[in-house]
């Protein structure tokens, strides 16, 4: 039994990593075609696309967006959480509802309706207008990241703090955030990822100024490149440093 | 009510409004624009409010249309039901077969191609599958065939591409679910003589429902609304509904028809929602 769930180990594992495997292999191939035979290893492809103007421009235009809607979205949601958990409000279960419900929603119905409303009001799609869907997608992920780490025991030295003088803003930055300090840091990070990877909202939000998936999307339209590995591999190890960071840092202390 | 409440209520009241003011503008506002544009329609280059219904009986009667609901309900079902077949026992050996000191070095495994961007994702696997990608080379190459066979631009293509992310997020799910149970509900099983496998399928598959249909309803909702992985992997032979909604938006410039069928696809994700309601723990994952 336990050899046989090796063997479903493995295999699954074989899958799940194959296009892994192929995509960072091949951004090492010298010939212009990432197919086999390999007949690497060459730099030459990091080399063209660090160099590639309009690929450096779209990573920027990314980290901006990413960086501008996340702490956006971290700040209402942590506002919301903080209003509805303190108290009992009228209304609240429809509050809470409606806050979270753009989490049950397609992207690409979201980036639609945004194109609708933009377009009645004479917007020109921009990067200000992907970052406006990029929160309207991360709200609900923060508010309830948030909400769920928010508990009695924080409630209480709220209320001690308050009682001991300080101010609204004072039991914020000095009592509730150092308190929810993971939560928020998690909320900010998956928010900065989701951002930085999405595709549909961006391609249709942006036009001169684009984000890099949509700048990747372009260049696979001109074939298969090792470029485009390069690339890939390069957005995926630093997706990776920062996940080890964090791993090492945040939540290593927040679990001791 | 005292007026120390009445005065928590109202910063209460404060905090919250901010974030809904957002999602009612840049939400449910948009949202309502798409249903209004959704009654218009498309005469010429111009856009004309008619408020009738005419594009969504266009989509029930339209066989090019009607064809794309059902390409992406039989897309969406097959990932699916096939992605929860191969998640399950995945997260079951790695909650009961692995030392817990690897468990969690072991999820992070299974979930790190998660972490490459979602269009390159797609991109790479068309390298797999491609006529001279790797795979056709090696079952070439170990003598399974003689020559390559075509999977990139069909629908199998695109279902290798959905499933191996949903395999991923399925396992964190049902993972999650299965670590939460009691080890006491598998041996008051096995007191009462239940076999190993009879535990298995009897006890513990039921009892992870909510983590399985948790993930089965988030894989429908990301499966059912994807414009990348069909139109990378499975080409243009045959379109989903997203296919179908930027192919209205682009080449047609027909917005009205984008929006209906955008309705249509959202009232498709309701009724999953409906039919997995009661299973659903959202909190939990």
């Amino acid at each position: 039994m336990r050899a046989l769930g090796y063997i479903y180990l493995v295999a699954i594992f074989a899958f799940i990593f194959l296009p892994v495997i192929v995509l960072v292999l091949f951004s090492f191939q010298a010939g212009r075609l990432p197919v086999p035979p390999f007949d690497g290893p060459s730099l030459k492809w990091y080399a063209e696309v660090l160099n590639d103007r309009g690929l450096m421009e779209a990573l920027r235009n990314s980290l901006f967006v990413a960086l501008v809607s996340s702490s956006i979205a971290l700040m209402l949601g942590f506002l919301a959480a903080q209003g509805l958990a303190r108290v009992r409000l009228p209304g609240s279960v429809v509050m809470r509802g409606l806050l979270i419900a753009p989490m049950t929603v397609s992207y690409l119905i979201i980036a639609l309706g945004l194109l609708s409303l933009f377009n009645g009001l004479g917007f020109r799609p921009s990067l200000w207008a992907t970052g406006i869907g990029h929160v309207v997608i991360n709200l609900p992920l923060c508010f309830a990241i948030l909400f769920a780490a928010m508990g009695d025991h924080q409630k209480n030295a709220e209320r001690a703090a308050r009682d001991l003088g300080a101010s609204e803003l004072q039991v914020v930055a000095l009592v509730t955030a150092p308190m929810l300090k993971p939560a928020l840091l998690a909320a900010f990070f998956l928010s900065i990822t989701f951002s930085w990877d999405e595709f549909i909202i961006a391609f249709l939000l942006t036009r001169f100024d684009v984000t890099l998936p949509v700048e990747i999307w372009s260049m696979l339209r001109s074939g298969l490149s090792p470029a485009t590995n390069a690339i890939g591999s390069l957005v995926f190890l630093v997706s990776i440093v920062i996940l080890i960071i964090l791993e090492l840092t945040v939540f290593r202390k927040s679990k001791s | 009510m005292s007026s120390i409440e009445r005065s928590e209520r109202r910063t209460a009241f404060a905090f919250v409004a901010p974030a809904l003011l957002w999602t009612l503008a840049f939400f449910l506002v948009p949202f309502g624009a798409m249903v209004l544009l959704s009654l218009a329609h498309l005469e010429g280059r111009e856009i004309v409010q008619a408020y009738d219904l005419g594009n969504y009986i266009k989509i029930f009667t339209d066989p090019s249309l009607l064809k794309g609901i059902f390409v992406s309900l039989e897309i969406t079902m097959t990932v699916t039901v096939i992605s929860v077949l191969l998640a399950w026992p995945l997260a079951w050996i790695i909650a009961t077969q692995v030392p817990a000191r690897y468990q969690r070095l072991a999820i992070m495994l299974a979930v790190l191609p998660f972490w490459t961007s979602y269009v390159v994702r797609s991109y790479a696997w068309a390298l797999v599958l491609g006529q001279n990608g790797v795979l056709m080379q090696w079952l070439i190459g170990i003598g399974l065939l003689d020559a390559p066979i075509q999977i990139m631009a069909t629908r199998a293509a695109t279902i290798i591409g959905f499933v191996h992310f949903f395999v991923m997020l399925l396992t964190l799910t049902i993972y999650a679910n299965l670590i939460q149970l009691s080890p006491n509900y598998a041996r008051a099983a096995a007191d009462l003589g239940a076999s190993g496998w009879q535990t298995l399928r009897l006890v513990i598959l039921p009892l992870t429902l909510p983590g399985i249909m948790t993930g089965a309803f988030l894989t429908f909702v990301l499966c059912i609304g994807d414009y990348i992985t069909p139109q990378i992997l499975g080409g243009n032979n045959e379109l989903s509904m997203p296919q179908l909604i930027m192919l209205q938006l682009g080449r047609r410039g027909d917005f009205p028809m984008a929006s209906a069928l955008s309705v249509v696809l959202m009232a498709l994700v309701t009724l999953a929602y409906a039919a997995t309601a009661r299973w659903l723990k959202m909190d939990r994952v």
